[in-house]
């Protein structure tokens, strides 16, 4: 291995940002390599994954890996976990840094053992040379200052070089959840914890009128009550206590609603008459423009989602002077602290924020709301630490869902049918009101102390970024013209934010399923179709492969029916097709999804499978059963109850087929199968029983009111 | 105050604490345990379940007094990482989860499965698991590691 000549090679974005190599990789004295990543596991597997990508260019074995969690006493900062982008960026970090440090120590062996490098072999970490003499990272660590900055030119390994990354290894952090060792922020105990409780009212952004304390007082255990404004808790010795006292302190308050919320049967004319930025997301146009024959329009909507996952939002803070330590499931520390910061107007070196796993994370959640709830709570604890937990229904009611969104498509057609023009339009919130991005916190209770921050508007990342509102709506297909914008809501009383693909699994399902109409109109089959519209070969194989795995189309059956969807996530990341086959008849059952992808290098090949089968389940979930339900003033799909997700028995087969690329930049995976798994779904409804179903989700209801629409 | 004794994981175990309340707030506060997880509250997610005599019951809505005398088992009581229980090896060998929030709340429920059944179908597993949510999609994998779980039981 050696330097690459060239000084021109930049270093990778992430190490660029955060050059100290002990930053990322330390040697200890117990044998171990300790890695600190900036980016947390969030139920994906990344910890894992990172662990191979470092192990592999140091040449040790996977045991003596010891993953350390993010925190701004010292990770380096790689933003937010998010965007299916960890590969992508802390992997490549850490596999130049890690390139880097090997040649380090190869050198620094080389001159006390007397040998040139290229006799030198590293052997889990041991450093080897001719005639039996050797030394070891571990030996060679306190010579070696790695608190010197990166320099561009370190050369990894080939990936036939590899010995660990693209093979599917075990999950590191699986046999602590299989064994009940405690590993989620839930189950941490720390001496002197008092529990929280944050009383929040069912209707949406209330102002507490009257709070009668007396019987929260009298509960046994109280430690303190906690206002600020429209802010109240408790803070009890014990967990029954705090929520004992959060009942009685609840019975005696009284709540003014909030910003009305829309009429959610009129939810898509309420999206487009509400004042909106509008911006051109993409234009091409034809150098000789075929003439249009006609002009076909549909409309499409997605409801707005909730993240639900299986834990509530926790966060545990302990105070100590002017100094707040905070411990959360956020996917980015160092944005929630800044966000602390700006609201407890502390600088930031005040504030220390901690990772600890939560449950599934699938965006931002309500994970760093609680954090601040903690730190609020805490300041009444005289320094003990103070955990605290929201409720099933605050859960389900208060944290940021993922955008509702409205969108048109028009499709110029000319003679023979063929596309000749294309435009696309979005109407809906913004995706994004993550924390620590802007002058202001996006943090729930900083809009509700006595001296609040307004709410802060969720907005869309730039199409640089992926976008927003507007991911996946430019097409990969070559239509000779087109026109996307997007129309970005000024007004948010329904609170939204980053949910898993962003407007992704909207616009595909829009373009999938209006392309899908198309072909139908044609007579021509989708799959031929498609492919005779795609010019980029990695997107015609998974197309391929997944009809063939399929083998597409199978024997028509009655109340049987088969879709294709495909996307190119982000249009820039992991390409995935799926074949759905649906049985319909009342209510709609998807039997077998069919999923093809390429991924890129798959640092973990059965993890890539893993988050694929996991985002096909979660987004047939969406589309079968998903629908955040409200009146006037609450969110009344607060229990599982009354916002239900896919059970075991409705689970359909998923078999995924991973393209191999392992010489190709990894691509990530979490969010890949979300919007062609919602577009087969729907086309595969429509060979099933003949009707274009374009409002989600796919139910009982949506199919009547289709069937009475088409009839 | 009553004092309620039942066995929790094979040993005798006396609570002093209000009978009505869920045993799982016992279970996670006063004893400490922290394989049954709070997901809802109201019985509806399963993440707290825990097998009381043969029977998986969610935690969260059952009283303390429901318990008296009886064999309470949580995914501590399972089996460990020196002598686990077959599922426990089977859910890790088919890496099936992802957060693996709801993990202890489907390992009892499978565990009260095979304690009835010990030759499932797969519909008889997902049907076993239908009150368990899982909110990561790994459900095809829990059920395939509950089925080889089984096999491996029936090994002679």
């Amino acid at each position: 291995m050696s330097k690459a000549p060239s000084s021109t090679v930049s270093l990778p974005a992430s190490l660029a940002a955060n050059p100290r190599l002990s930053s990322w990789i330390r040697f200890d004295s117990e044998g171990q390599v300790v890695v600190s990543p900036g980016k947390v596991e969030i139920g994906q597997g990344i910890v894992t994954a990172l662990a191979q990508i470092a192990a592999d260019e140091l040449d040790i074995e996977l045991g003596r890996v010891r993953m350390v969690r993010a925190s701004t006493a010292g990770s380096p900062n790689e933003g937010v976990t998010s965007g299916s982008l960890s590969v992508q960026q802390s992997g490549r970090a850490i596999r130049y840094a890690c390139a880097e440090i090997r040649q380090i120590f190869l050198a620094a062996a080389s001159d006390q053992l007397g040998v040139a490098i290229d006799a030198l072999e590293i052997k889990d970490g041991t450093i080897a040379g001719p005639g039996n003499i050797s030394t070891s990272y571990w030996e060679l660590a306190d010579k070696i200052a790695l608190d010197r900055d990166a320099t561009p030119g370190a050369v990894p390994k080939q990936a036939a070089q590899r010995g660990l990354a693209g093979n599917s290894v075990q999950r590191l952090d699986i046999p602590d959840k299989v064994f009940a060792r405690p590993r989620f922020i839930h189950d941490q105990a720390m001496p002197g914890m008092l529990h929280g409780r944050v009383l929040r009212s069912e209707l949406c952004a209330a102002k507490l009128t009257g709070m009668a304390e007396d019987a929260a007082r009298a509960v046994a255990g109280l430690v303190a009550i906690v206002r600020d404004g429209n802010f109240a808790g408790v803070v009890s010795e014990t967990e029954d206590g705090a929520e004992a006292a959060l009942k009685a302190l609840r019975k005696g308050a009284t709540w003014a609603a909030g910003e009305a919320l829309p009429d959610e049967n009129g939810l898509t004319e309420w999206l487009k008459a509400q004042p909106t930025e509008t911006s051109v997301i993409d234009q091409r146009t034809a150098a000789a423009p075929a003439p249009t024959q006609r002009t076909v329009r549909r409309n499409y909507t997605r409801p707005y989602l909730a993240h639900a996952s299986i834990a509530p939002s926790c966060a545990i803070a302990q105070w100590s002077c002017d100094r707040v330590r905070v411990w959360t499931h956020s996917q980015g520390v160092y944005f929630l602290r800044s966000d602390l910061s700006i609201v407890l107007q502390l600088p930031l070196e005040h504030i220390t924020v901690e990772h600890m796993e939560g449950a599934g994370c699938y965006g931002h959640n309500a994970a760093d709301d609680v954090a601040l709830d903690a730190v609020l709570l805490a300041k009444a604890a005289g320094g003990r630490p103070v955990r605290v937990q929201w409720s099933r229904e605050d859960e389900m009611s208060h944290a940021p869902f993922g955008a509702a969104m409205a969108i048109e498509i028009e499709a110029d057609l000319d003679a023979q049918s063929e596309i000749v023009g294309w435009r696309h339009s979005i109407w809906g919130n913004g995706h994004t009101a993550r924390p620590g991005r802007a002058a202001q916190p996006a943090l729930l209770a900083a809009t509700e102390l006595a001296k609040p921050f307004p709410r802060y508007i969720a907005t869309n990342p730039p199409q640089a970024n992926g976008g927003g509102a507007d991911r996946n709506s430019v097409p990969l297909y070559d239509f000779p013209s087109w026109r996307i914008e997007s129309h970005r809501l000024l007004t948010m009383p329904i609170r939204t934010s980053a949910l898993r693909t962003l407007g992704a699994q909207g616009n595909v399902f829009a373009i999938e399923c209006f392309l899908d109409e198309l072909a139908a109109e044609r007579d021509e089959d989708p799959v031929a179709f498609r492919l005779r519209h795609l010019t980029d070969s990695r997107a015609q194989d998974v197309i391929r492969a997944a009809a063939r795995r399929a083998n597409w189309k199978p024997e028509k059956r009655a109340g049987i029916g088969y879709g294709i969807g495909f996307a190119r996530y982000k249009n820039s990341g992991a390409y995935c097709a799926v074949v759905a086959e649906v049985e319909g008849a009342e209510d709609i059952s998807v039997r077998r999804l069919t999923i093809a992808v390429d991924v890129g290098e798959a640092i973990n090949p059965d993890g890539v499978i893993n988050q694929i089968e996991g985002g096909a389940i979660q987004a047939t979930s969406w589309v079968l059963k998903e629908r955040v339900r409200f009146d006037r003033a609450r969110i009344t799909s607060n229990s599982w109850t009354e916002y239900p997700i896919l059970r075991f028995s409705e689970v359909p087969e998923v078999d995924v087929e991973l393209i191999r690329r392992p010489d190709s930049d990894p691509l990530g995976a979490g969010e890949a199968a979300h919007g062609p798994v919602t577009a087969a779904i729907a086309n595969a409804v429509f060979d099933a029983l003949e009707i274009r179903i374009r409002n989600l989700p796919i139910t009982r209801d949506s199919l009547i009111a289709a069937m009475e629409l088409s009839s | 105050m009553t004092s309620i004794r039942f066995r929790l994981n094979g040993v005798e175990t006396d609570v002093d604490g209000d009978p009505d309340s869920s045993l799982l707030s016992i279970l996670r506060g006063r004893l400490g345990m922290t394989g049954p997880h709070f997901g809802c509250g109201s019985g509806e997610c399963g993440a707290c379940k825990v097998i009381v005599g043969d029977h998986a019951v969610t935690a969260c809505d059952t009283p303390l007094w429901s318990v008296k005398d009886k064999n309470v088992t949580t995914l501590e009581g399972l089996g460990s990482a020196e002598k686990p229980h077959p599922l426990q090896r089977a859910l890790i060998a088919e890496q099936a989860l992802q957060c693996g929030y709801c993990v202890s709340g489907i390992l009892m429920s499978a565990a009260a499965l095979l304690m009835q059944n010990p030759a499932p179908s797969a519909a008889q597993v997902k049907a076993a698991l239908d009150r368990n949510l899982c909110r990561c999609g790994s459900h095809n994998r829990m059920v395939r590691a509950v089925l080889r779980a089984a096999t491996e039981m029936a090994a002679p």
